[in-house]
């Protein structure tokens, strides 16, 4: 465990009258990008969710930073410097981009230099400043979303499905946006359904089902493996690429 | 990343829709124009209208915890109105305690034992609030029909209190000198006490504004209204957010209970109860959650009831439920409907 940043054994998590993580086993090496796979209503999201405290798990342990967070609110959990980028982005939309950055920097104000390097990675962000955040595109909504989870320096980042409903180039753009993220030492644990983003990016990967990993390894096995692909979420993943 | 790869795509809204948008604001001068030519004659028309904002003013200071609190828990208090009688109440034990100081033909010891009033209500009604949330409101979070059932027990208790507190009796007081009779402008009189009623409603929502708009308060409570899980997410305990939210509420439901007390001279233990129906009808008009909605609402509401008093009494009782009908006709959300992430 001690080898890993975050850890998840043996969770379980209800939400009402629904079993949907049935014992999810996952280790998150420190460094790098591992990506969470699975078809639809696999139990990606509610493991995000449950990893962030928006779910309580009703078994197991969520091990981060050799401390055991299983119990923890989501603004500790958060204050031990996770970050949550939800599949809705849930952008503020009654603020403008300045505020929305300025809430994202809860521990003071922020950095002159980071936010230099955020709006370099993402320009529609100073663009923008001042403009309300309602009124940004998809794209531009989706990079608020992720710069303002990175606007202050966070171990991991979680990240739930960022190129949904994005066109190529967006797309392109964030995955460029990522991959420099990726170099900053930033753990990132990505939700994805795009398989050629997910593979160009990914070092590790678990694949999820009914509430359960049913693989974890490195990205190149999975990759250079098209039965097993096919096996594992019965469709080759290449007719993706 | 490059630039030209992310094109600005910002959608143009069509002038008719920005029209719409602004249209509640234009409501109120419309009202107003409109109950000048019902009237006819200007003198009256301008002391209905002075009162008529007094009282949308003060409706405003008891709505405006009300709409804040909702927007931001989703927690629909049926016992606000419980904070608005103990206010009153605070506040008239003080004024009769510094009776010697009401009756004083000096302006300034005037308006210190009312300003001494409305901190002590404020200040208690505040605490209240405090135990309120904690012993009432915790436990039912997200859960509406508990929420209605378990506040209006808890006004059921406040209003019991009063009764074991300050006996049975409703309490009647005289405004201090300073803050008794009118202005008079043509042929128009203008109490005094109306005229600090809308300038202070005023100065509260411009206050209010301001911490919305421009403090870091603020905007976790419009970031928290739309989205609190998200509020969390970044770091903020959004309970700790929402008790001092409930607790200005509280304060500034007191605050009312003492104006609108001062208003009718005679508070009740039941004014609380009586006045919610107005305060809710000027939430739901507005919009659940909005100050700027409230503050219209409650104008509207206010300008009104003071108009059908004048011009048609038994209609009155109805005009502003038949507001409240028209308005959601047109906006089912209300006018400044709130964007709630779910």
């Amino acid at each position: 465990m001690a080898d890993h940043l975050l850890s998840l054994s043996g969770l379980h998590t209800h939400i009402g009258p629904y079993h949907i993580l049935q014992g999810v086993d996952l280790a998150v090496p420190e460094g790098g990008v591992t990506v969470l796979l699975g078809r639809n209503g696999a139990g990606k999201t509610t493991t995000l969710r449950t990893i962030m405290g928006h779910w309580t798990a009703s078994q197991g342990e969520i091990h981060f930073a050799n401390h055991n967070i299983t119990k923890l609110d989501t603004p500790s959990i958060s204050r031990r410097g996770i970050a949550f980028v939800p599949e809705d982005m849930a952008i503020f939309t009654d603020l403008t981009v300045a505020e929305n950055m300025s809430l994202a920097a809860a521990n003071g104000p922020i950095d002159a230099k980071r936010l230099a390097w955020v709006t370099d990675l993402f320009p529609p962000i100073g663009s923008f400043w001042n403009s309300s955040a309602g009124t940004l595109s998809g794209g531009q909504k989706q990079m608020l979303s992720v710069a303002r989870a990175i606007i202050e320096p966070r171990r991991l980042i979680l990240i739930d499905e960022p190129t949904k409903g994005l066109a190529p180039a967006i797309i392109k753009a964030m995955t460029d946006a990522l991959r420099e993220l990726k170099e900053t030492d930033t753990t990132i644990l990505l939700v994805e359904q795009n398989f050629a983003m997910a593979s160009s990016l990914g070092d590790t990967v678990a694949v999820m089902d009914d509430g359960r990993i049913v693989f974890a390894g490195a990205m190149s096995e999975l990759t250079g493996n098209p039965t097993l692909q096919e096996k594992l979420m019965g469709l080759s993943l290449e007719v993706h690429q | 990343m490059s630039e030209t790869l992310i094109k600005p795509r910002i959608e143009k809204i069509p002038l008719t829709d920005r029209l719409t948008q602004k249209l509640p604001i234009l409501l109120v001068p419309l009202l107003a124009t409109a109950g000048l030519v019902a009237i006819g004659s200007p003198s009256t028309w301008l002391t209905l209208t002075v009162a008529g904002l007094a009282m949308g003013m003060m409706i405003f200071i008891m709505a405006s915890g009300l709409t804040v609190v909702f927007g931001l828990m989703d927690v629909i208090n049926f016992g606000h109105g419980a904070f608005v009688t103990v206010g009153a109440f605070i506040g008239f034990s003080v004024l009769s305690w510094l009776a010697g100081w009401t009756a004083s033909p000096s302006v300034p010891l005037n308006l210190s034992a009312v300003v001494i009033a409305i901190l002590a209500a404020m200040l208690l009604t505040a605490l209240l609030g405090y135990a309120f949330e904690r012993v009432i409101i915790k436990p039912v979070y997200g859960q509406h029909l508990k929420q209605i059932l378990v506040t209006m027990g808890g006004l059921i208790v406040a209003q019991q209190m009063i009764h074991v507190v300050w006996g049975p009796d409703e309490m009647h007081l005289s405004r201090p000198e300073a803050l008794q009779g009118s202005f008079i402008l043509g042929e128009a009189a203008i109490e005094k006490y109306r005229l600090l009623a809308v300038g202070l409603g005023l100065a509260l929502f411009l206050s209010m504004r301001h911490v919305l708009k421009h403090t870091k308060i603020g905007l976790l409570v419009r970031a928290g209204v739309e989205n609190g899980e998200m509020v969390e997410a970044l770091g903020y305990r959004i309970s700790r957010l929402f008790l001092i939210v409930f607790m200005t509420g509280s304060a500034l439901a007191g605050l009312g209970g003492v104006m609108w007390g001062l208003y009718q001279e005679t508070i009740t233990a039941h004014m609380g109860a009586d006045i919610m129906v107005l305060v809710f009808i000027v939430v739901i008009i507005g919009g659940l959650g909005s100050i700027e909605g409230c503050f219209i609402g409650a104008l509207l509401v206010g300008l009104l009831a003071n108009y059908t008093a004048f011009l048609a009494p038994k209609v009155a009782l109805i005009s502003t439920i038949g507001l409240m009908v028209v308005i959601l006709m047109w906006r089912p959300q209300g006018l400044y409907p709130v964007v709630k992430a779910k």
